[in-house]
């Protein structure tokens, strides 16, 4: 959160960064050839009329007509309003421009060391930009990583600061799911051999530049459905339009052309028009800020219509790791005691549960860290066979692990001459320690935790639980999406009996327990048959289907190659807490385009009460009634109409590239909100603004 | 204004409102093929009807296939009503002996009363035999507008079905809606009007001498049958030239409440017809309720002017509201409703003459039609109009919430927008622009009735009344030359089938789209901010199109008057 917001807030600064706003200027310019232009049906329109006129102009400058300060003026804003339109645009696109040039400085031409055969180092040197799919390739200390790739074999901490920004290393391994290595990134320690995935030219950074840049920008389903809207009713002020002149002849009248452009140009939805491709280009571009690449449009606009997130409990809903919550001692032992023998055990237990342990015998006990060696103690870690970890200290053996594993221990050092492996794996439940153990283990299981046994020398001392920690805030968070209508189901490993207290604890709507690959993406086909929008996010090649079937897929940058080309988006920071921010982001991106085009749209009352009056004062000089604004002459009005026109697309640029704030609300008051600021602020601002223009334009003379 | 005149409008509203569950109740059993007390009778005629068309009640239709069996009947009911005008001379039922009517005229009375529009270029008592207007005409009134239910129906099916490849039997709902729902309540209707002195004869005008002694041909004929489903089919074409105005067709204010409140029954209750269909009447209410909002604004202006009269006038000396071209016994109150109420529902029967209205009495009914009749509207076209408005609108305002646009749980997109703005878009295109061509070429010009702005209202009145289907006329503009026939015809035409073709692909695709469940996150539909916002879009995406228009129009025309100029003949 901290650093999205910070992010934030370098955006706010950089909307005035020299850096990206003089290339915007030129950019405006050069975005007037007329085959870009095309590309934007209304803009494309204000082009071809404002040539037409300025053609019309040059006519009768050279033959003399009249009133031309007037149509020069008129002329003079047509060009303006399509300069702004581009600068909008430019300045969207300068700010991934800027970051691809930064991207673009990593992908400089790297050497290769191509092995010649699957296993031994013979390599030879050849260009990174010659490697094929397929390629097997060496890494070491020292080496840029010359394309994408999988690791096949060994282990290296690489720094991927030049895709993250994050300069500490992680770790790449052959299997498992931190198998996937990208080019561009560093090798700082040990060797890695690697089989390329990618082509050349559409390595993963090749794909985050063209994606940075817009090049590979294509228009979203949404937006084509808009452009088609706005294009419609450009099509429906040309009947408007084109028919008056006709109407004027009949009440005896002609209208001047000028005039009649004006009317058009300020009636059609320029506005909307000249920001629709800054809106969307700014919404992929929050996205990037926050380290989430989105392969589409498509993706970012599905994650504002998401009704159901998948979200794995551990990292997301828990902290990554159990935590010691509380000693359990069985009757006869004190808790004191426990907490000692479990510190002991704990001392050189490197794994996060023993971590944990050690801190909280110290915080709620005050018992202090020992030294090992001090205390000659053995450490006997955890094996897989065994399933417990301990210490040997002074003769005695104090061992923690999963409960069963230590029943039967307990069973088989037991002076009781019982014997026989078979009987040992099986745990007795036969004296009163061990049913008191079993019944602290269900209760605690049942309250969502893990129960770890404790003993020593074969004494059963009590348990240790072991809690998932939900994350702070989270359950604020799952009640802010219920309230924007989205539904939140937990995805987890767990036995439903765990899984139901996490989930009660986190507050999501639902979980999935013991849920495994197929569970989930069953869970995603039947969402997806209701009819709703699924987001999940995953790293390992395991979700990799999931991830596919999924509306909006975040591959984690740290997951395997599997994953992230399944995924739609990749989250550089592998962070999953993120798919919340992601959903916003969606949800602003169309707002944002909701807003603007129903403040364009509203904007049309004001223009019509300012021009209608003026056009026809000549033909009737009663209709002076509907200039309710009081518009010094004709033209001042005229004039008023189309700067505001032009100029409101400056005022608006800001809030395209920053969107509209998003309240999880609901969408009831959102939309009440949205309508009284943008659709009765569109009727009501425009009176304003022109009313205002008019009086500078009056004041200092231009009409 | 006097509260007695509101008390009326009040009376009417509440008959209205209250007619719209019960009516929607069993017009949604009907098509959804429940039984109904009449299935007992009905059924058995209707199965006969399948069998002999070859169809069957069970059969579904693709949108394309639904659309091209309503194109065909529509256009053999056009080829019959053409055919049966041009030799009336030669067939039986016409004791007045009228001649074949004129080739022009006949292809615009023809488009006229298949599109439901029912303009008149012709007076019925001096032009169209009873065979004409009986198995023609009055055929056509109940197919026509059986034909609006019809697709109205479709296009809620559309909303209601999910994943579904068809929208339902164009035969089986054209059936249902003459079987069921116009031929009963028109029967009902009619002895209503017989009762009250409307006539009922197939005999010949009746040569009357007077008190004076003058001798006088009274016009009687088949009138009450014609007039129930002339209401109820919003079809609005007169028996007589006169319409409504005239006392056998509106004898007394009782039969003219029941007139206005049969014009808006079917209509308003289709909205309801909507929300069962779709699962949530609350619905069909805020639809109902839009529409209500621009009634009742429109009633209140019309009534206003109506009634607040002409300040020329006044100052002559002459007290009250405009009384020019009302019938007494309907007064300004009634005479401004029933205005409105005909414009706003495609209906087009008259009784008084709106070129008399003060010029904003006058701008009422061209906004209600300009805008496409969709307050209440003709029957199923008012529906299925404000259904493109609704998806207009939630499109525009639904990204506002957050989610890409949808409506009822379907995705609106990308061909849903362009079918919409599409059927919008022909609306300004007909009216504008057949209106710009007349008001500049002479054969247009000769036929201007007015001079000054009134005039351009009148030639605009005509083409917005044809290409929304309305029929009603400004008066005052001759009508019946080669002309008018022919555009307004054409108007009319672009009107109708411009608008259904596109509402009907709306139809199939979202038919064959999955419905997303509500959530928090949906944009709600059934409440005051949506009504608002509907209201809003029609307003300035339907209505401000033709400011410019009005402008000229009545605006100035009003404008003018309150400054006391007026303009006469050649000025």
């Amino acid at each position: 959160m901290n650093t999205a917001q910070s992010r934030g807030g370098a955006s706010q600064a950089s909307l005035v960064d020299s850096k990206i706003v003089v290339p915007a200027l030129g950019a405006a310019f050069t975005k007037l050839d007329p085959r870009i232009m095309i590309r934007n049906p209304v803009m494309f329109v204000v082009e071809t009329v404002a040539a037409l006129t300025t053609a019309l102009f040059l006519k009768d400058l050279a033959t003399g007509g009249a009133s031309l300060g007037f149509s020069f003026q008129i002329i003079l804003w047509l060009w303006f309003t399509l300069l702004f339109a581009n600068f909008a645009e430019a300045v969207a696109e300068g700010r991934g421009k800027a970051q691809a040039a930064s991207l673009r400085k990593t992908r400089t031409e790297t050497q290769a060391k191509l092995l010649s055969g699957a296993s031994g180092r013979d390599y030879k040197l050849i260009p990174g930009a010659q490697l094929k799919v397929g390629d097997l390739v060496f890494v070491e200390a020292g080496d840029i990583i010359p394309s994408d790739g999988e690791v096949i074999e060994g282990v290296a901490s690489v720094n991927e600061a030049a895709i993250t920004g994050e300069s500490a290393p992680v770790i790449r391994e052959s299997g498992g799911d931190r198998s996937a290595v990208t080019g561009g990134t560093q090798v700082l320690s040990d060797w890695i051999r690697v089989r390329i995935t990618a082509a050349p030219g559409s390595t993963f950074i090749d794909r985050m530049i063209a994606l940075v840049e817009g090049a590979s920008r294509q228009k979203t389903p949404n937006e084509i459905a808009l452009n088609i809207l706005l294009a419609g009713l450009t099509l429906i002020f040309v009947i408007a339009v084109a028919t008056i002149p006709s109407f004027a002849a009949y009440a005896g009248g002609a209208i001047p052309i000028i005039a009649l452009v004006a009317l058009f140009v300020t009636l059609i939805p320029t506005t909307i028009g000249a920001l629709l491709s800054a809106i969307g280009i700014a919404g992929m571009d929050r996205l990037v800020r926050f380290n989430v690449l989105a392969m589409s449009g498509r993706a970012v606009e599905a994650a504002g219509d998401v009704d159901t997130l998948l979200l794995d409990k551990t990292g997301t809903i828990t902290l990554g790791n159990r935590q010691a919550t509380a000693f359990r001692p069985v009757r006869g032992v004190s808790e004191q005691e426990l907490a000692d023998a479990a510190q002991l055990a704990s001392l050189a237990d490197e794994t996060p549960e023993g971590r944990s342990i050690v801190v909280l015998a110290k915080e709620k006990y005050g018992i202090r860290a020992r030294d090992m060696s001090e205390l000659h103690a053995t450490f006997v870690p955890f094996t897989a066979q065994t399933r417990m970890s301990g210490v040997d200290i002074g003769g005695s053996a104090i061992r923690k692990g999963a409960v069963d594993s230590i029943l039967a221990s307990v069973n088989a050092v037991a002076p009781v001459t019982r014997g026989g492996a078979v009987q040992a794996l099986r745990p007795a439940v036969s004296s009163e320690p061990m049913r008191e153990i079993q019944a602290i283990a269900d209760e605690i299981a049942k309250a969502g935790g893990t129960p770890l046994a404790v003993s020593r020398d074969g004494r059963l001392l009590g348990v240790v639980q072991l809690k998932d920690i939900v994350k702070g805030g989270i359950r604020e968070r799952f009640a802010e999406l219920r309230r924007m209508g989205i539904r939140t189901v937990m995805i987890t490993g767990d036995n439903p009996m765990t899984a139901a207290a996490i989930a009660a604890e986190a507050g999501v709507d639902d979980f999935l327990a013991q849920a495994t690959p197929e569970d989930k993406l069953e869970l995603i086909r039947s969402e997806q048959a209701q009819g709703k929008l699924v987001a999940m996010c995953g790293d390992g090649t395991n979700d990799a289907p999931a991830l596919a079937q999924a509306d909006v897929g975040v591959a984690m940058n740290t997951g395997t190659v599997a994953a992230r080309e399944a995924g739609n988006m990749v989250d550089l920071d592998s962070d999953p807490t993120k798919l919340i921010e992601i959903v916003e982001i969606g949800k602003q991106l169309l707002m944002t385009r909701g807003s603007l085009t129903t403040f364009s749209i509203a904007n049309d009352v004001a223009k019509y009460f300012a021009i209608i009056p003026a056009i026809f004062a000549g033909i009737y000089p009663q209709l002076g009634a509907l200039n309710i604004m009081g518009l010094a002459t004709p033209e001042s009005a005229i004039l008023s109409a189309i700067i505001f026109n032009a100029l409101i697309i400056i005022a608006l640029i800001p809030l395209a590239l920053k969107g509209v704030k998003y309240r999880a609300v609901g969408a009831g008051p959102l939309l009440r909100r949205n309508l009284l600021v943008y659709g009765l602020g569109g009727i009501v601002i425009p009176f304003i603004g022109i009313k205002a223009i008019d009086l500078a334009i009056s004041a200092i003379g231009l009409a | 204004m006097t509260i007695n005149g509101w008390i009326q409008i009040l009376v009417f509203c509440a008959i209205v409102v209250a007619l719209v569950k019960p009516l929607g109740w069993y017009m949604a059993r009907v098509f959804n093929g429940e039984r109904t007390f009449l299935s007992p009778v009905l059924h058995p005629v209707e199965t006969v009807l399948y069998k002999l068309s070859g169809t069957s009640e069970r059969e579904e239709q693709h949108w394309l296939t639904y659309t091209l069996a309503m194109l065909t009947f529509n256009l053999l009911g056009f080829l019959a009503l053409y055919a049966l005008q041009r030799i009336q001379a030669v067939l039986p039922y016409n004791p007045m002996g009228m001649g074949a009517v004129a080739l022009d005229l006949a292809f615009n009375t023809a488009a006229s009363f298949m599109t439901n529009t029912n303009w008149q270029n012709y007076g019925g008592e001096s032009t169209m035999s009873y065979l004409v207007q009986m198995a023609g005409l009055t055929v056509q009134n109940f197919v026509s507008a059986a034909t609006g239910i019809a697709l109205a129906v479709a296009l809620i099916r559309g909303f209601s079905r999910a994943s579904a490849k068809s929208i339902g039997n164009f035969w089986a709902d054209m059936t249902r809606a003459t079987l069921y729902v116009l031929l009963p309540l028109c029967v009902m209707l009619t002895l209503v009007y017989v009762a009250r002195g409307v006539p009922q004869t197939l005999s010949a005008y009746i040569d009357a001498t007077t008190l004076e002694g003058a001798r006088q041909t009274i016009s009687v004929g088949p009138v009450a049958s014609q007039l129930a489903i002339k209401m109820l089919g919003t079809n609005g074409g007169g028996f007589f030239n006169a319409n409504s105005a005239h006392p056998f067709e509106n004898p007394d204010a009782f039969v003219n409440l029941i007139q206005m409140v049969s014009i808006f029954a079917i209509g308003a209750a289709l909205t309801n017809v909507f929300g069962r269909m779709v699962g949530d009447q609350r619905q069909g209410w805020a639809i109902l309720g839009a529409m209500g909002v621009i009634f009742i604004v429109g009633v209140a202006v019309a009534y206003w002017a109506e009634a607040a009269g002409n300040p020329l006038v006044h100052a002559l000396g002459v007290e009250g509201g405009n009384m020019e071209g009302k019938e007494v016994r309907f007064g300004t109150a009634m005479s401004a409703l029933f205005a409105v109420i005909t414009t706003a529902a495609s209906c087009g029967a008259v009784n008084a003459m709106h070129s008399s209205f003060m010029p904003l009495g006058g701008l009422i009914p061209l906004i209600n039609m300009e805008l496409g009749e969709i307050v209440v509207g003709g029957v199923g076209a008012g529906l299925y109009g404000m259904l493109l408005f609704v998806v207009l609108t939630m499109f525009v305002a639904g990204l506002m919430v957050g989610r890409t646009p949808e409506y009822l749980g379907k995705k609106i997109e990308a061909k849903e927008v362009k079918m919409a703005i599409l059927a919008i878009l022909c609306l300004p295109l007909a009216m504008l622009g057949f209106t710009a061509l007349a008001v500049v070429l002479p054969t247009g010009l000769a036929s201007i009735g007015n001079p000054g702005p009134h005039g351009f209202s009148e030639v605009l009145y005509a083409y917005v009344s044809g290409a929304a289907n309305n029929g009603s006329a400004f008066g005052s503009l001759s009508g019946n030359t080669l002309w008018y026939n022919l555009t307004i015809g054409a108007a009319m035409l672009m009107g109708r089938f411009f608008v259904i073709v596109p509402a009907m692909a709306i139809a199939g695709s979202m038919a064959a789209k999955k419905t997303v469940p509500v959530s928090a996150g949906t944009f709600p539909t059934h409440g005051g901010l949506f009504v608002g916002l509907l209201v809003g879009v029609i307003l300035i995406v339907g209505g401000l199109t033709f400011f410019p228009a009005l402008a000229l129009g009545p605006i100035v025309e009003h404008l003018s008057l309150i400054a006391g100029q007026t303009f006469s003949v050649g000025g």
